[in-house]
């Protein structure tokens, strides 16, 4: 049930090796042709560390970790209620193939609108790399639909 | 060649000949740069549920509603629909096409009209602003991904570093 004591709360960290071949898998989905995302070499030409994460990867370390669950599981909510609000991605240094990092999620807010009928969680996941530098920050709106 | 890559929609992806080296050093030249500037426009698709069935797979999100009409329906929709996600993805490439992924600071939008198989995802993006942050220099954009019918899908912003 919705709970805005759960506004603070900070889940488990979590954490993932960032791998070559799902870099390439992603940018492939994605309809990305950039050498950089499938050759480490034309990666380090191009001045990278290793191959680089495309801008939109961050999320799927996160939800390969099931972070976007947690709250829902935690309030018992649906996830076919579910909408993706906004998305935001604040980046301060680069993610790139064999760095492992590890995340952690905390609710940072919970609120509604039209009486109810529309619950909106806002949760914030930092990222940082195996150096322990801050490489990435996620902010996710997720909307309910219903009671 | 372009016959069967319309029969494949990763052949495209895979040919790296034609990508661009989007280089770390690549030079945005803060001066050259002017408000009211605009990207050049990435346009992906048409969409097809090959490319939804890869970014399930690949993006780790394996929603049924991206995937199985039956479960879609059975949630209220009309059919499966596009990841927000993908949608995202498509901007960002808009973003890294024009400055690579490491100059990228800041990057966010809000979802809208939902997409659809066979859609054709248009992303633009137009320069509103240029600032001094600590040691960098910032540019602002405001970018968008629409849909072949002019509906909103994504609206939002992003700073980009340049030199």
């Amino acid at each position: 049930m919705w709970n805005t004591d759960l506004i603070g709360k900070s889940y488990p960290p979590f954490t993932a090796e960032v791998e070559k071949g799902r870099i390439a898998f992603f940018a492939r989905a994605i309809g990305e042709d950039a050498e950089i995302y499938f050759d480490e070499a034309a990666a380090k030409q191009a001045g990278y560390r290793s191959i680089p994460a495309p801008l939109t990867f961050p999320y799927s370390i996160a939800m390969d970790a099931r972070q976007s669950f947690l709250p829902l599981d935690d309030m018992a909510i649906d996830i076919t209620r579910c909408v993706h609000g906004e998305q935001a991605f604040a980046y301060h240094g680069d993610i790139c193939a064999g760095d492992i990092i590890t995340g952690v999620q905390t609710i940072t807010d919970m609120y509604e609108k039209k009486g109810g009928a529309l619950k909106f969680i806002v949760t914030e996941i930092q990222l940082r790399n195996q150096d322990d530098v801050h490489v990435c920050d996620l902010r996710t709106v997720v909307v309910v639909r219903g009671g | 060649m372009s016959v069967i890559c319309v029969q494949w929609s990763w052949c495209v992806a895979g040919d790296r000949r034609i990508g661009k080296l989007r280089e770390k050093t690549a030079m945005i030249e803060f001066d050259r740069i002017s408000e009211g500037d605009s990207l050049s426009e990435v346009v992906k698709g048409p969409v097809d549920r090959v490319q939804l069935a890869l970014f399930a797979g690949a993006s780790g999100d394996h929603n049924p509603i991206h995937l199985d009409d039956e479960q879609a329906a059975a949630a209220g929709l009309p059919g499966i629909i596009v990841h927000d996600m993908l949608n995202m993805a498509f901007l960002g490439q808009l973003l890294s096409q024009w400055a690579g992924p490491a100059r990228v600071r800041n990057f966010s939008n809000r979802f809208g009209a939902m997409a659809f198989p066979g859609d054709i995802i248009t992303c633009r993006g137009l320069v509103t602003g240029k600032r001094e942050e600590g040691s960098e220099r910032l540019i602002d954009l405001e970018i968008e991904a629409i849909n072949q019918n002019g509906e909103t899908l994504l609206s939002g912003k992003a700073s980009v570093a340049a030199n």
